[in-house]
């Protein structure tokens, strides 16, 4: 299937599928006023891949802002993600934040405890 | 004395003002907005912990106020920009605050008190769970809020939700919400 590439903007991040990698890598800002719209292909996309998965798919998060209407559909992304775990598929989130932004790390443990996919806290230091 | 919107906004814009803006809260108008207090507060030299809590609290802010303020407020005897809405920015001691600003129609005010009196009730921890209640349980209204953004607002800022309602005639009432980061 075609690979997901969506360039960032200043209000939403980029969205990239690196086969080779098996990785699925979301960074940047999600601040956008729809966000549903913004992350519907994102979606669309993870369906689609769910079909047919590789045996591992690495998902690496690494957002400097998201707003509150991203979180629903991030949440719903990660609920994709389970599904392909649950059907015996190796999918692991890395969930990259800025050195001591706590309130970062925070929103990653609150996907943590709601999602049953195993998740890697990655502080960047500069 | 009914409210005044004149005297209202001159006295919120005083002190150590950051930004100060009425008018139409649009997209566009977000993205200005932001770009503009990120360099302030780069410029100030603001660590880069408050900064950041600075910038979400006005995200949520901002779009909370685009997403509820009224396209026409009938009955409103001001000249006033379709989607009026206000945001001060000030520097305030140790503080930054945020006030946001809006006609609110009198048959929302009971909502949106007991809903900030429910938030200014609750602990860290509380707002955290309630935090992730809404997240996993309600969906995303068409209007694209979650009913999340005063909860985040409140957990990202540490501080109590301070408000006001100033009644404006029988159908409007002026909704002033500060909060300090």
């Amino acid at each position: 299937m075609e690979p997901i590439n969506i360039e960032s903007t200043p209000k939403t991040p980029s969205i990239k599928f690196i086969q080779e990698e098996s990785v699925i890598e979301i960074k940047g800002r999600s601040i956008p006023e729809n966000s549903i719209e913004f992350y519907k292909p994102l979606v669309d996309w993870l369906e689609e891949y769910a079909r047919d998965p590789l045996k591992k798919t690495v998902v690496n998060i690494q957002l400097e802002y998201f707003n509150t209407s991203s979180s629903k559909c991030i949440l719903d992304v990660f609920k994709k993600l389970e599904a392909i775990h649950k059907s015996k598929h190796d999918v692991a989130i890395n969930w990259y934040y800025e050195e001591d932004d706590e309130d970062m790390l925070e929103a990653g443990e609150d996907y943590e405890s709601i999602i049953r996919i195993p998740f890697k806290m990655i502080e960047i230091v500069d | 004395m009914s409210f005044n919107l004149k005297e209202y906004y001159s006295n919120l814009s005083k002190g150590d003002v950051i930004l100060a803006y009425k008018g139409s809260i649009t997209s566009e108008l977000i993205n200005d907005i932001l770009e503009a207090v990120e360099k302030k507060l780069e410029e100030a030299d603001a660590d880069s912990k408050l900064r950041k809590k600075i910038y979400n609290v006005l995200v949520e802010s901002l779009q909370n106020l685009f997403h509820h303020i009224e396209m026409a407020h009938e009955g409103i005897q001001e000249e006033l920009d379709p989607k009026f809405g206000i945001l001060v920015i000030i520097k305030d001691g140790e503080f930054y605050k945020v006030t946001t600003g809006n006609f609110v129609n009198a048959k929302r005010i009971k909502f949106l008190k007991e809903k900030i009196d429910k938030i200014n009730t609750l602990s860290k921890d509380e707002l955290k769970d309630m935090y992730k209640f809404i997240l996993n349980h309600q969906k995303l209204s068409a209007k694209g809020g979650g009913g999340l953004g005063l909860v985040d607002i409140a957990r990202k800022s540490g501080n109590k939700l301070e408000y006001d309602f100033y009644q404006y005639n029988d159908d409007y009432y002026f909704f002033n919400l500060t909060i300090s980061v």
